[in-house]
């Protein structure tokens, strides 16, 4: 049986003149995506986007491929009807959702008929469905209000298909419609979950990982390039600028207090990452900060590492608990990769008692004694690019 | 390469090396063929089973060959537990041992018997205090170390097997002696021990081989079914390379048994005393019983740094612990040392071939180690 997903577009469709921009980007997105899973044949047509799964493809791998690509609203796995009749809809029901009437207490059925052409109305067509469906299935029991089971049969343009129902797609805006941003990784929990949030909204991602041996160790390296690797499941293809940071963090303990000491680091991160993002057509920078979960997250602190980029930074975490950032890292399948127990450049030499309502006088001053224009230029002149 | 981390693995010895090689490219049939090469490799099994039998103070009937003290632990566990699978019972360990048994017993847990895990007192032993206390009618076994893979201490597994049998004639005992072949004398006979775990890497043969005593009369299920080889306990063809390798660093460690040791001293006191001249801030964590695992603190150097500068400077040890993202070392927190000591904890292990040399890039290592961490 003939099997293809039906992909209906999320918030794109609301878009005016600049629709098909969208569009184009989207479906260019999903056959890129797809092409690594199966050789499938994709068109758009009313919004719908149709992908065809062909007989040795791996149908599952395919929809998981499809739940992960955003942009789209909802995705309906359904077999396509030999024949734009009645009874070529009943039949492929019968054969085709065998396996969930077996499960279902109760059903209905729901019909949408986009083809006008087609000589019943959809309240016909569901009630003859559903009529010729309850004698074929005399243990399920029709129910209007509450099923188990919904059988959906859409009647397009050019062909009838039956499904169970559509499941969420991934939502949010097609990757690059609205450009590029600079996701700063360290490793942790909420980085990977900030950089996929962003990306829902149509961004492309750029990793910063600043990286400072010995004190960080090639395997913590190794780690961010995993969650690179897990986050483009969702966000396609990424690179990875690694940064060397040894020396900056030397010559910040030397010369400067130690409770300004992560201030004054975070304060070089941002700086050489918005070198990066002035390089690679970043319009932003996206970090996973969350309000006050450590010193260097309070409102002072952002407001003394935010100071020195004039771009945007889009902080997505801010509102959210570490329980929600969880929940999100757990179901886009970072979370096991981030607990891996390396240190990485946010836990070398925190100080005992961080500032954590610092003053920008004593920031400035402090940062008086380190030569930083030179610094950040030699850590840029040294990054490493890494295609995940 | 200044190799100090001997409790992890250890340099294959040039002799069980070629006994490997000997096996592979020449004597290479299969024990249970019954031509000339398997009656061959059948003869050189035995005699490999007699030498390490010998090294284990047990009968040769006694010894079955595994492929690794993690098998061998887990064969005798739970095969105790299979004997005991209709009234399950009482299993007694203790937080100092390796993973291959607290997470068996663990899962024997799981499976309905109970459990109870002895702390050590501070300075890292068990004492048969803390199992007089836990011993109950219903114990079926106890399962200890002879010693520490991170502190090197030796536990009483004499005066505990005693005490064990006195209270649970019908329980079994199962000594952990991965750390302890070649560096105590090992004695299951006299320990009321009915099963013994080692294995062949610790000593200077190559990884894969390792081998459990079984008490004579005491029948084990296996874990796998096969062929029958290994007398039914453990089926699969003999890897007799390692074998042969195992069984010539046996033989090759017995005969320098007592210069080795002597040697080993004489490095850890050497270790005691550079340290207390070039590092006066870094502490021993116990005082070791065998020379060959030392537990050292270096205050404010993360050891997962320390190690990675070690390492570049040629130097290999381990983390007492891991780092402060991850777990603290089960056996560190067990003494009772406080998590800011755990983390700045490296073990630096000994095998014979080790020098002077070998301490002083250590210490030079930890000088740049702490000259740039510590502030």
């Amino acid at each position: 049986m003939k099997e293809v997903l039906l992909l209906k577009c999320g918030e794109i469709v609301l878009k005016g003149l600049n629709r098909k921009t969208f569009e184009d980007r989207l479906l260019k997105n999903l056959k890129r995506r797809m092409a690594n899973v199966a050789d499938c044949n994709i068109s758009m047509r009313q919004s719908v986007v149709y992908v065809e799964i062909p007989d040795e493809a791996d149908g599952d791998a395919v929809m998981e491929c499809a739940k992960r690509v955003f942009g789209f609203a909802t995705i309906s796995r359904a077999a396509v009807c030999p024949e734009k009749t009645l009874e070529s809809v009943i039949g492929t029901a019968k054969a085709y959702l065998a396996p969930r009437f077996a499960e279902a207490a109760s059903f209905k059925v729901e019909s949408k008929r986009g083809d006008k052409k087609f000589p019943m109305t959809s309240t016909e067509i569901s009630q003859h469905v559903g009529g010729e469906l309850a004698d074929l299935f005399p243990d399920v029991r029709p129910d209007m209000h509450h099923p188990e089971l919904t059988v959906n049969v859409e009647i397009r343009e050019q062909y009838a298909f039956v499904h169970a129902g559509p499941e969420p797609g991934a939502g949010g805006m097609p990757i690059g419609s609205n450009g590029r941003a600079g996701l700063l990784l360290s490793g942790g929990i909420d980085s990977p979950v900030a950089g996929w949030m962003m990306a829902k909204r149509g961004l492309e991602l750029v990793g910063i990982h600043f990286f400072s041996y010995p004190y960080t160790s090639e395997q913590a390296k190794e780690k961010v390039f995993e969650l690179a690797r897990k986050l483009s499941a969702w966000c396609g293809r990424m690179s990875v600028m690694v940064v060397p940071f040894t020396k900056i963090q030397e010559e910040i303990r030397e010369k400067c207090h130690e409770e300004l000491f992560t201030l004054i680091m975070r304060r070089f991160m941002m700086r050489i990452s918005e070198r990066v993002a002035e390089e690679y057509g970043c319009g932003a920078l996206i970090t996973g900060e969350s309000l006050g979960q450590v010193a260097s997250q309070t409102m002072p602190a952002m407001a003394v590492t935010g100071a020195v980029c004039s771009l945007p930074v889009f902080r997505p975490c801010i509102g959210m608990d570490k329980e929600e950032i969880v929940r999100i890292a757990r179901r886009i399948d970072t979370f096991e990769t981030s607990i891996l127990p390396y240190e990485d450049c946010c836990t070398v030499f925190t100080p005992k008692h961080p500032n954590t309502r610092p003053k920008m006088p004593k920031i400035l001053e402090a940062e008086s004694r380190l030569d930083v224009d030179a610094l950040v230029n030699e850590a840029v002149a040294g990054i490493e690019i890494v295609h995940i | 390469m200044h190799y100090l981390d001997n409790a992890a693995t250890t340099a294959v010895l040039p002799e069980a090396a070629e006994a490997a090689v000997r096996a592979m490219c020449e004597g290479y049939g299969n024990p249970s063929s019954l031509h000339k090469m398997g009656l061959d490799a059948a003869r050189l099994l035995e005699e490999s089973r007699k030498t390490v039998a010998d090294a284990l103070a047990c009968l040769p009937e006694e010894t079955y060959f595994t492929a690794c003290g993690t098998e061998s632990t887990n064969i005798a566990l739970r095969g105790c537990a299979h004997l005991n699978r209709h009234k399950k019972g009482h299993i007694i360990t203790s937080a100092l041992e390796h993973a291959a048994t607290l997470a068996t017993a663990k899962q024997l847990e799981a499976d309905g018997f109970r459990l109870t895990v002895l702390q050590p007192d501070g300075a890292g032993h068990i004492l048969p205090e803390a199992l007089e206390g836990a011993l109950t009618d219903d114990t079926v076994l106890l399962s200890c170390q002879l010693v520490n893979n991170e502190l090197g201490t030796v536990q009483p597994v004499a005066a505990l097997g005693k005490m064990l049998k006195a209270r649970c004639p019908n329980a079994l005992f199962h000594v952990d002696a991965v750390q302890g072949l070649f560096r105590v004398p090992v004695a299951p006979k006299k320990w009321s021990c009915d099963l013994m775990s080692v294995s062949g890497h610790k000593i200077g043969a190559p990884k894969g081989i390792g081998a459990l005593y079984v008490k004579k009369g005491l029948r084990l299920p296996p874990l796998a079914t096969g062929g029958g080889q290994e007398r039914g306990l453990r089926p699969g063809t003999e890897p007799l390379p390692n074998i042969a390798a195992f069984a010539k660093a046996c033989e090759t460690r017995k005969a320098r048994r007592d210069a080795d040791y002597a040697h080993v001293e004489q490095l850890a006191a050497y270790l005691r005393e550079r340290v207390a001249a070039a590092l006066p801030f870094a502490v021993f964590n116990v005082q070791s019983d065998v020379p060959h695992v030392q537990s050292l603190a270096v205050p404010g150097c993360k050891s997962e740094v320390l190690l990675r500068i070690l390492s570049d400077e040629g130097v290999c040890v381990s983390a007492g612990s891991a780092c402060s993202k991850g777990k603290q070392s089960g056996v560190l927190a067990a003494i009772g040392l406080p998590r800011a000591q755990s983390d700045c904890t490296i073990r630096v292990s000994f095998c014979p071939e080790n020098t002077r040399d070998d301490v002083d890039a250590l210490i030079l290592g930890l000088q740049k180690g702490a000259e740039k961490l510590r502030r």
